[in-house]
């Protein structure tokens, strides 16, 4: 199947039971193929009049105690940033899938690009954290699907599923498990009978359990800076203690969200530092810099945010460059320059979009880096 | 003071209010807590499961409402009070999902959405309150401000024509459309429930003053004023054709039920 | 709640001082005209709404409706004691 068909059976085998999306290239077959499965496992696709509307309903319908996500590309993926800051700011746990396209604007609707990741990261106005997972074949479309439901509903927060045309319309095989070998994690609920409820006081680990509207909870949230209590605290002590959990429940608990695969990076001289399909592009690239004798190890992220800083630091130590080839004219590779600071070059192998990188192209970076 | 005991608590409706949040923050005047407290009563008089009842809000001095609800209640972004809902009724039928938003939030922003959840019949109840102006922001005309009513952003008289808010929800679809002055609290609180029971798209509009902004410029400088007017321009024709109710500045206000009919609506 | 007894058959009118902002619905709407703004205040400035003295109320409740504050309510003669 293709890898927007394997990010709805990635839903559906998460439990998810709401859809709300808009048709847009390159994403709109998971959109219809949601709108086959969900009445299947008693959920609901609903078509939404825009991305704003998708993005607000699938927060009402988490609230309202489902599995809730959506798709979309660029162009939607800008409209749905005011609601996604909703969402973190009420602690909503859902999904979101971006099949990244070629940008700014229209750009190319049916072919690949990775322009959305700084986006993804920075999008919504205000400071706060979120998740963003990056799959590189139809299966991991599948299974980062899975693992982002279950990151918002340990987390609280919208996760983001960045793929691209290139992976989202590549056919591939995908080995679905049995729903028994799924692991889901389960909506942390409330300890405490109604009346002593906070909606906002969190457990030890920065999150606050959650109750569902229609459990008796009578709980009000609200987009206003806020207090434990869910009441609107307009003051600079309220906002404090508020963004700072609201960063600190991820940041904190990096080693246990971040997902890397590395290889060879023990003795390399220079690591490719890279996401999604480009990562998938770079593996030509490494083999024939290897087949070439040099030393290159592969650092693949499979969690874009939070990036995982101690290790590229910890990398920088050891390696003299890291080459970041990205569909983009340099998003993440401004992390891992920022993060390698003086102690390794970032090379950044750059690809406007369209299609993927010329495998040479990489191959002659990682060339300069050992120069 | 005969008869008249000065008391710290009690009002019936306090089981239902966040009264650690009262006095509220709307003015002098504002006609949004007498609103308020007729869908209280509603929910209460028409027998729903409290537990069960959510409600949603958008921005502005009318969204603040659900702050002051003993209820599930949110406070969303503005204009998408309606697609929140939406997602919320459809994960679980069960809710009794009720809006409580103003003209700006579900007019102008929130337009696109209002008329498609009019199209599709989804089963909530909308309360728009129209005060004619975006009050929380200062005074700005919207899209209900008359022609040639002075706002702080139009201070020369409105260029532009304002919507007639029970045509739109009648044109998109909305099976119970109604509207009603703060001036007709009774009737208002009958429609208030007519629109809870009924099954599909409900929206009442429901004219308010707002004596700091719109009123003070328009030559009514309190909610009494406003009010008295309300009460001397309305008119109440049940079954009008919605297309015909227009409010100009200075002339008639026609009130009533103008639709009530019967659709398939979602989730069946 | 309430303070002191009203007489048998009479209705009695509660004003929450602290809520009420003497905006003058209550008055104007009242079909009895049982209802004046004093020259009370509460500790905000506003001036508090009092009954006049023929205990005119009739215990229809019109004031609790349109009263935007949640600020005044009525006990009707039949619900006393």
């Amino acid at each position: 199947m293709s890898g927007d068909e394997a990010c709805a059976e990635g839903g559906i085998s998460a439990g998810c039971k709401f859809f709300a999306g808009y048709p847009i290239t390159p994403a709109t077959e998971i959109a219809e193929r949601m709108s086959d499965r969900l009445p299947e496992v008693g959920g609901t696709y609903i078509q939404m009049e825009d991305e704003l509307a998708s993005m607000a309903a699938i927060l009402g319908a988490s609230w309202g105690g489902v599995r809730a996500m959506t798709a979309t590309s660029g162009p939607g993926f800008s409209l749905m940033m005011e609601n996604i800051g909703l969402g973190v700011m009420l602690e909503t746990p859902c999904v979101v899938v971006n099949i990244q396209r070629g940008g700014p604007s229209t750009g190319l609707p049916t072919l690949t690009g990775q322009g959305d990741m700084m986006q993804a990261r920075w999008g919504s106005h205000g400071h706060y954290s979120i998740i963003a997972l990056a799959p590189n074949s139809p299966q991991e479309s599948f299974d980062l699907t899975v693992k982002a439901f279950n990151l918002s509903e340990r987390y609280r927060v919208p996760v983001l599923v960045m793929s691209g045309a290139a992976v989202g319309h590549m056919y591939e095989k995908v080995v679905i498990p049995p729903a028994s070998e799924i692991e889901i994690v389960p909506r942390r609920k409330p300890a405490v009978p109604p009346e002593e409820y906070w909606p906002f006081k969190p457990d030890d680990d920065l999150v606050p359990p959650m109750a569902n509207s229609g459990e008796g909870y009578g709980f009000h949230v609200t987009g206003l800076t806020h207090d434990e209590r869910g009441y609107p605290a307009m003051n600079p002590e309220a906002q404090d203690r508020l963004v700072r959990r609201l960063v600190e429940k991820i940041e904190n608990y990096r080693s246990e969200i971040v997902e890397l695969e590395e290889d060879g990076i023990e003795g390399a001289e220079v690591v490719v530092c890279s996401y999604g399909i480009s990562a998938r592009v770079a593996l030509i690239a490494i083999e024939r810099a290897r087949s070439a004798g040099i030393r290159v190890g592969m650092l693949r992220l499979v969690t874009v945010w939070p990036f995982p800083e101690d290790r590229v630091r910890e990398i920088a130590g050891q390696v003299r460059a890291f080459v970041v080839p990205e569909i983009n004219y340099g998003q993440i590779s401004l992390e891992v320059e920022r993060c390698a600071g003086s102690k390794a070059r970032t090379i950044l192998v750059p690809h406007m979009g369209g299609t993927v990188h010329n495998p040479e192209t990489i191959l002659d970076a990682i060339k300069q880096a050992v120069k | 003071m005969n008869n008249v005991t000065l008391d710290t608590e009690g009002h019936p409706l306090d089981i239902y209010l966040r009264v650690d949040r009262l006095p509220h923050i709307w003015c002098a005047g504002c006609g949004l807590g007498s609103i308020l407290g007729s869908l209280l009563r509603g929910l209460v008089d028409s027998g729903f499961d409290m537990k069960k009842v959510a409600l949603v809000s958008g921005i502005g001095c009318t969204g603040r409402a659900a702050g002051y609800v003993k209820l599930d209640s949110f406070h969303t972004t503005h204009g998408r009070a309606i697609p929140f809902a939406t997602g919320l009724k459809l994960a679980n039928p069960e809710l009794k999902v009720v809006i409580f938003s103003g003209d700006g939030d579900l007019a102008a922003i929130g337009g696109n959405h209002l008329i498609h959840a009019g199209r599709r019949n989804i089963d909530m109840t909308v309360i728009c309150v129209n005060n004619f102006n975006y009050g929380m922001t200062g005074g700005q005309f919207g899209p209900t401000t008359p022609w040639n009513a002075r706002t702080t952003t139009s201070r020369r008289g409105n260029i532009e024509s304002a919507f007639n808010l029970p045509h739109l929800a009648a044109a998109s679809g909305a099976v119970y459309v109604a509207r009603w002055t703060t001036a007709q609290i009774r009737q208002l609180e009958r429609a208030i429930k007519e629109a809870l029971l009924k099954r599909g798209f409900s929206f009442i509009e429901v004219i308010s003053p707002c004596p700091t902004y719109y009123g003070r410029m328009n030559q009514q400088a309190s909610g009494l004023d406003q009010m008295r007017h309300y009460r001397a321009n309305s008119v109440v024709k049940h079954g009008a054709n919605p297309s015909e109710v227009d409010i100009d500045l200075e002339g008639q206000i026609v009130v009533g039920k103008f639709i009530d009919i019967e659709r398939p609506y979602l989730p069946e | 709640m309430s303070k002191g007894k009203a007489k048998s058959g009479q209705n009695r009118v509660h004003v929450i001082a602290e809520r009420c902002k003497g905006c003058g619905f209550c008055v104007e709407f009242c079909p009895k005209h049982a209802l004046y703004q004093s020259t009370e205040t509460n500790s905000k400035g506003y001036y508090l709404i009092a009954a006049s003295n023929e205990n005119r109320c009739s215990g229809c409740g019109m004031c609790s409706m349109v009263c935007p504050e949640f600020a005044i309510f009525v006990d009707s003669a039949e619900e006393e004691d």
